[in-house]
């Protein structure tokens, strides 16, 4: 059995132990399990939240590496930003307004193709992860662990990406790269959706 | 049929019959004793155990030599810290330390930092005294039997020598990268953790 070989059957496995966990519901830290999954969710139960996520993918796989990397690693952490602020009581202004102009501008960014400089598009991403983490990193609810809810608001995103990048990989075909540009349009009408509604 | 589906079917079927269900009680109560506590309190402390997999990260990407002066400064480290806090009696660590250590170790992963391996090294006796304190202390205030603390260490051993090992293993770029990624998620992580600790306090 090749090294590679092993290594792919051990991960299947290690998946399908993963995907038919339950939860440890009597362990000493209380609010464990409840905090992860709610932090899962949190991410996937707004649209907004979703488009400029899987966008950000999209993007990424638009502009290949070192975008492709380094735009998921920047979005967490700068989120991260953002939830700190609201945590310790710093309010930011217009933050359902930056959500919703993250995915009018991340799917236009989408939809025509556009190639900044790294720095430029790391630097707008990064500025709209702020508002997604003031908006949706501090809403736990009463009893549950933050750490936990921590964990699984960041890897629900990450994942957000990783499907965006996923999805992007049609873009080495020319009619997969127009699917890409229509998809990027579509976002970006919902973020004007989105924007609409916060000033109205 | 070949050799290897010989082999993984019924390590497959094993496996889903010996699927977790929900556990009713604590270790503590299962009669299994205070080490077997101490392991399963390090894969069920995400406090204790998200710092420490950031480590064994940055560890396996700086290297072979990083990774074996890590395993055993964090191991040691535990185990020094574990009986200091036991002894003492007093937490002279901030509770916050989990939340730093996940954001320092995460970022310097995020970033593939180059570091020497006594860097590596002291970074991880630091995570070791830390946290072990932390648990000693814990263990001696919940009035715990302090052998715990030894499967505390022995489980810090085990998981820090296979994830630096399997880091250390991945030679395609890709695979490195995914590491990074997953250090950004770690420091993001920490960093909301602290805003928690703020909040609450």
């Amino acid at each position: 059995m090749t090294g590679t070989r092993a290594r792919r059957d051990a991960i299947a496995v290690m998946l399908l132990l993963l995907l038919s966990a339950t939860p440890l519901s009597a362990h000493v830290q209380p609010g464990q399990t409840e905090g992860f999954l709610t932090g899962m969710r949190h991410p996937v139960s707004g649209l907004d939240h979703v488009l400029a996520m899987i966008a950000v993918g999209l993007w990424g796989a638009q502009l290949g590496a070192p975008a492709i990397w380094l735009l998921p690693v920047t979005f967490p952490m700068m989120m991260a930003v953002g939830g700190f602020l609201a945590l310790i009581g710093i309010p930011v202004p217009g933050v359902e307004i930056g959500v919703g102009l993250s995915a009018l501008l991340l799917g236009a960014m989408v939809a025509l193709e556009g190639r900044p400089r790294l720095v430029a598009a790391a630097a707008l991403v990064g500025m709209f992860a702020i508002f997604h983490g003031h908006a949706h990193g501090a809403e736990l609810p009463p009893g549950q662990n933050g750490l936990a809810y921590s964990i699984g608001f960041v890897v629900a995103t990450g994942c957000l990406h990783g499907l965006g990048i996923a999805i992007g990989a049609i873009h080495r075909w020319p009619s997969g790269q127009v699917a890409l540009r229509l998809a990027g349009a579509l976002v970006a009408l919902a973020g004007a959706g989105f924007v609409w509604r916060a000033l109205a | 049929m070949t050799r290897r589906t010989l082999i993984v079917v019924p390590f497959a079927t094993i496996a889903a019959a010996l699927l977790p269900a929900p556990a009713e009680a604590h270790l503590v109560t299962t009669g299994l004793g205070p080490i077997y506590d101490g392991v399963t309190h390090l894969v069920c402390s995400t406090d204790d155990l998200v710092p420490l997999i950031a480590l064994a990260l940055l560890a396996g990407l700086n290297g072979p030599i990083a990774g074996r002066r890590a395993l055993f400064g964090v191991t040691a480290g535990w185990l020094l810290g574990g009986a200091a806090g036991l002894a003492a009696g007093t937490s002279v660590v901030p509770s916050s330390a989990a939340a730093v250590s996940m954001m320092l170790f995460g970022a310097l992963t995020a970033a593939s930092a180059r570091l020497s391996p006594a860097i590596v090294a002291a970074g991880a006796v630091a995570l070791g005294v830390g946290h072990g304190w932390l648990n000693g202390f814990a263990i001696r205030e919940a009035a715990r039997d302090g052998l715990a603390v030894t499967g505390i260490v022995a489980a810090v051993f085990t998981l820090t020598a296979l994830v630096t090992a399997f880091v250390i293993s991945l030679k395609t770029p890709w695979t490195r990268v995914a590491i990074r990624v997953l250090g950004s998620w770690i420091a993001a992580i920490g960093l909301l953790t602290l805003g928690w600790a703020l909040h609450t306090a």
